[in-house]
């Protein structure tokens, strides 16, 4: 059965990776489009930096966040001066550290998408009046959604799971930082905690399970649609 | 209403120039495939920047020495030679699209008598990937009339049709030479559809 531990631990999993992805997804979107559509003298160093987290040990991605958002970095002092905001240690420093780990695999499900977008559509609604944030809004941004939606299951999986980073940047503090993974690997540190390790590996089978359906769905409704039009 | 164009452009080796007056009626540009004739009407509707030149419809001038207006801002219909229409959209948002953004002034055509004039009451809840070859090409053409443009641009617009769709939509295509107002840009490589349709032909390339 499910403990107010257990729900604490799963309640505070899904509240990092929810706002892992909020933070994420209007950068990794502007990022994908910029992959996708323009070409810039730079461009390959910008995609190669995109997809750094996804090649580094996770380690040293929490190592580099400590040393740029830690009470000594640079950004973290800025913040704390500004606006008093202090992530190491915290909650929402573990959403930050998934956040950079979910970003280089929702960038990749949104360029796709948006590379998929015959580009002559818009100008096609540009034609038609459409200015070009119209044209955006309208076409380009409605035909992008099937890999926006299956970008945001992936970072938000990605978010649950994230182990590395996190413990490096913001420890493993019960209540706080501790995710799913994190109660794992304290669990597999105590005598007699199989039991725990079970459920809580149990728990992100669920939840992971979940997400993937969920994306499934997602995009086979979206496909869905453009069969429907055969009738 | 006059047209008076005069564009060119390069792409890569190829340079594609082209300088006619327009009038009334439908307007041929005619010549072989490859003759940059697509990438006139581009220029025309503002997809395209001429290198140099202007482009003028009556009083108003589209392109020319500091003035490159958006495209949006051109009144310029044009009818893909794919038809291009929006596939997120049922045929009914798709007529509307132009429609519900020009200006109420700027309307020459109202709905039902663009739906009545090209015969498509029946697809408004279709899907653009339902439609035939010739469906699609009406429903084009009536996006593009009900956007209220000052000059349609028809490109190639019997290319992917087979010889009794042709016919139709040469058919429509007479009607709205003849009983519309709107100047047409037409391209075609096909001498006998340029002679039957044109007022008047200008051949481009060779």
């Amino acid at each position: 059965m499910m403990s107010a531990e257990l729900w604490g631990i799963v309640a505070l999993s899904l509240r990092v990776g929810a706002l892992a992805v909020a933070l994420t997804l209007p950068l990794a979107f502007a990022l994908a489009w910029i992959l996708a559509r323009w070409r810039f003298p730079g461009r390959v160093l910008l995609d190669a930096l995109v997809h750094l987290p996804l090649v580094l040990p996770p380690v040293v991605t929490g190592w580099l966040l400590l040393v740029a958002f830690g009470p000594a970095g640079p950004v973290g002092r800025w913040l704390e001066e500004w606006f008093g905001v202090v992530l190491i240690f915290r909650w929402t420093g573990a959403a930050l550290a998934a956040a950079i780990m979910a970003l280089p695999l929702m960038v990749r499900a949104m360029r796709l998408s948006i590379e998929a977008i015959d580009l002559r559509l818009e100008g096609a609604a540009r034609t038609l009046g459409a200015g070009r944030w119209h044209a955006f809004r309208t076409v380009s941004l409605p035909l992008a959604l099937p890999g926006i939606f299956a970008a945001l299951v992936l970072g938000f999986a990605r978010s649950i799971g994230e182990f590395g980073a996190t413990i490096t940047f913001v420890s493993n503090i019960p209540g706080e930082t501790q995710t799913l993974p994190l109660a794992i690997y304290s669990a597999l540190q105590v005598p007699g905690g199989e039991a725990m390790v079970t459920r809580l590996a149990l728990l992100s089978v669920v939840l992971s399970l979940a997400a993937l359906v969920l994306s499934e769905w997602l995009v086979r409704r979206s496909h869905g649609e453009r069969a429907r039009r055969g009738d | 209403m006059a047209i008076d164009i005069d564009v060119e452009r390069r792409l890569g080796e190829r340079n594609i120039a082209a300088r006619f007056t327009a009038g009334p009626g439908l307007t041929a540009l005619f010549g072989p495939s490859g003759a940059g004739k697509t990438s006139i009407l581009n220029m025309v509707a503002g997809l395209l920047r001429p290198d140099r030149g202007h482009i003028r419809i009556g009083e108003r001038t589209l392109f020319g020495p500091g003035i490159d207006l958006a495209p949006e801002a051109r009144r310029v219909g044009y009818v893909f030679q794919d038809g291009r229409l929006f596939p997120h959209r049922r045929v009914r948002a798709n007529l509307l699209y132009g429609h519900d953004l020009a200006p109420p002034a700027n309307r020459w055509m109202g709905f039902d008598e663009a739906l009545a004039f090209l015969g498509i009451g029946h697809l408004l809840d279709r899907w653009p990937q339902s439609l035939s070859g010739g469906e699609a090409q009406r429903v084009a053409i009536g996006r593009a009339l009900l956007a209220a443009p000052e000059l349609l641009l028809l490109d190639e617009p019997l290319a992917s049709l087979d010889a009794a769709r042709r016919g139709e939509i040469m058919a429509v295509i007479e009607r709205i030479r003849d009983e519309l107002r709107v100047p047409i840009l037409y391209v075609s490589h096909d001498r006998a559809e340029v002679e039957r349709l044109a007022t008047e032909i200008v051949p481009i390339g060779g």
